[in-house]
């Protein structure tokens, strides 16, 4: 009890930027040819910002998303995360942050279709070692935020599209993660649902939590409050969406 | 996660493809029930000889002499031996059996005949339904009396003997002086299939003058190697060689059965124990292939926080629950089989503990160890690379 009330402290006594990407480099070995991902990129990023990264395939903003979700480590660089230095740990401490730390939105929702709605938003918890109470409890809570608490027991097969996502938004939600990690959210859905889900990434922005959106659509990119485009590997643009318009326009 | 937790991801996975557990689970089942039936009726045959073997005596040494012109083991020392080690031997009595035709009237049956002492119906506690036993005069004289077992009585006089009735032992009359209880069945061949007569008379039949075969008979089971070494010096002090004598006791036979049908339960449960072997192969094969199937599901719940032993756990515990399944219902259906073959080879069988324990220890040992590498597998995936395949 004293250890949970402690961390809490200590979470909220840190006052300095949630992600601080310095000078990351992302090194791939294929055969004997190096292939550089990442070159050199360096990123701060503030509590209860909307942040798109926005950038072609081949750019490089999969590799940082990767980094950003702590589903990787950089081959040099530091990568800090709410004051931890996430870029030298574990396979074990990786999983830990992305459990407690992080919730991913995926491009196909990415939820398990052997499992019922409720236990696909409760999973991250049942790793997190909760017990099946409070794990259901907290899931409901989670489904009732992005309005779908109604199709708790279907299979996802038994969903629409939109309906899958708002699913993978409330398990992102679940844990109330740090950081929101969204990419190509919008990428299978039509354009109505795609605005649905935007409105809903903006409304939890709105209440406080910071969202990073992966996209390679402008048009997606410019419902963020900040762009940062990334090519060949580095930032290429670092601003507000008015400024973006004008550099693109210019 | 919690190991419950993991037990029921596990039940969920072998319920969700019900045909392919179960075919999975096929190997196990055939193998942990091919191992407890083999084992289960080796045991009820190794049973059956050393109930058939120690029926016919464990306290008997029996003894066979080669005489010679010069050597010869004579009667009269071997009954005098025989007292003198009282403390061990509680007697002794020649035993000579033949194979001869007999015959009442126009009837006859084909029977072993056992030229025995006076003693011999007492120290085997063969009880007699009629009459007397040979007695010393019989022998001394030698009388042509006989004892008849059951089955002779059955086939050659249809159960009734009347006090001076005869029979006829390889042309010669015999008279019958008693009649044996009923031992076995009275069937060919069984115990009630015999006739006994003075050993003399079996030498005359014979055509020999000295007596090659005899029966001890020991107080205690346990002072039978005792009595084997006095017998054996004795036989050694006349003879003076090795090759003219022959001293044999049931305990030796026993033994010899023993290791024999070991031997053969472990041959048998090793051929059997191959194919638990190709089983936990299967497994191990289908845990691979679903870990593949399963990339995208592994990658989907690292990225969720899963941990490498979570991952570990879930198909470990999978593999484990498959083979262990199966190991429980090839136990049940080994038993049944064991039970119900034995009554068609009329062996009484059950399986032993010894072997249900083994098979089902090994069933799961296998789930563990086939389900590792698999496990191992996907515990180890990149997460990236695991989200990405379809």
């Amino acid at each position: 009890m004293n250890l949970m009330k402690k961390k809490q402290q200590s979470e909220a006594e840190y006052s300095g930027p949630l992600i601080q990407l310095i000078d990351i480099h992302k090194v791939y070995y294929m055969g004997n040819s190096e292939i550089y991902a990442n070159h050199g990129i360096n990123l701060e990023i503030n509590e209860g910002e909307f942040v798109a990264i926005i950038g072609k395939s081949g750019s490089g903003k999969s590799t940082i998303m990767n980094i950003i979700g702590a589903l990787d480590v950089p081959t040099s660089g530091q990568y800090i995360l709410k004051g931890k230095d996430v870029s030298k740990m574990n396979d074990n401490e990786l999983a830990t942050i992305r459990n407690k730390m992080i919730g991913f939105i995926f491009q196909q929702y990415n939820l398990l279709p052997k499992e019922r709605l409720i236990n696909n938003v409760a999973l991250p918890l049942l790793y997190s070692g909760m017990g099946k109470e409070e794990r259901n409890k907290r899931a409901m809570e989670a489904l009732k935020k992005v309005d779908i608490d109604d199709k708790y027991r279907n299979f996802p097969n038994q969903m629409s599209g939109g309906q899958q996502q708002r699913g993978a938004v409330a398990r992102a939600l679940v844990t109330n993660p740090s950081l929101i990690l969204a990419d190509e959210p919008t990428g299978a859905l039509d354009s109505r649902t795609s605005v649905e889900i935007l409105n809903f990434l903006k409304q939890l922005n709105r209440e406080g939590n910071t969202i990073v959106l992966i996209t390679h659509d402008r048009s997606v990119a410019e419902e963020a409050n900040r762009i940062v485009s990334i090519q060949d590997g580095t930032i290429t643009f670092d601003g507000t969406v008015d400024e973006y318009r004008k550099q693109v326009a210019g | 996660m919690k190991l419950g937790q993991a037990f029921k991801l596990a039940w969920q996975c072998i319920l969700g493809s019900k045909m392919r557990s179960f075919l999975t689970m096929l190997g196990m089942i055939i193998g942990v029930g091919s191992v407890i039936t083999l084992l289960g009726l080796m045991q009820g045959v190794t049973n059956y000889l050393v109930d058939t073997f120690s029926e016919m005596g464990t306290n008997n040494i029996s003894v066979t002499v080669k005489n010679t012109d010069t050597r010869v083991v004579d009667v009269d020392d071997v009954y005098e031996f025989t007292k003198e080690n009282s403390a061990i031997f509680t007697g002794v009595t020649p035993s000579i059996a033949s194979s001869y035709t007999v015959k009442n009237g126009s009837s006859s049956v084909s029977t072993t005949v056992t030229g025995v002492g006076e003693d011999y119906l007492d120290l085997n506690s063969i009880d007699l339904a009629w009459g007397r036993s040979v007695s010393y005069a019989d022998i001394k004289n030698r009388y042509n009396a006989c004892v008849l077992g059951t089955y002779i009585v059955d086939e050659l006089y249809d159960g009734q003997i009347s006090a001076g009735d005869t029979i006829r032992i390889d042309g010669q009359i015999f008279t019958i002086v008693g009649i044996l209880e009923e031992q076995d069945d009275s069937t060919e061949g069984s115990t009630d299939d015999c006739i006994y007569i003075p050993y003399s008379v079996a030498c005359r039949l014979a055509g020999s003058t000295n007596i090659s075969s005899y029966t001890f008979v020991v107080n205690d089971a346990e002072l039978v190697t005792a009595g084997e070494t006095l017998l054996d010096n004795f036989l050694y002090n006349i003879m003076r060689s090795e090759d003219l004598y022959n001293v044999r006791s049931m305990t030796e036979l026993l033994d010899t059965i023993n290791s024999m049908t070991t031997l053969m339960s472990t041959i048998l449960g090793g051929i059997a124990g191959i194919s638990l072997l190709v089983a936990g192969i299967g497994i191990m094969n289908i845990m691979l292939v679903s870990v593949v199937e399963r990339t995208k599901e592994i990658g989907i719940r690292k990225s969720l926080g899963a941990k490498r032993r979570d991952i570990m756990w879930q198909f470990v515990i999978e593999a484990t629950s498959i083979s262990m399944l199966g190991g429980f219902i090839g136990v049940v259906i080994g038993y049944v089989a064991t039970v119900t073959l034995g009554n068609m080879f009329g062996v009484e069988a059950a399986p032993t503990t010894n072997s249900i324990v083994l098979a089902f220890g090994v069933s799961a040992a296998i789930g563990i160890g086939f389900g590792y590498a698999p496990a191992n597998k996907a515990a180890r995936l990149n997460p990236i690379d695991a989200l990405r395949s379809e």
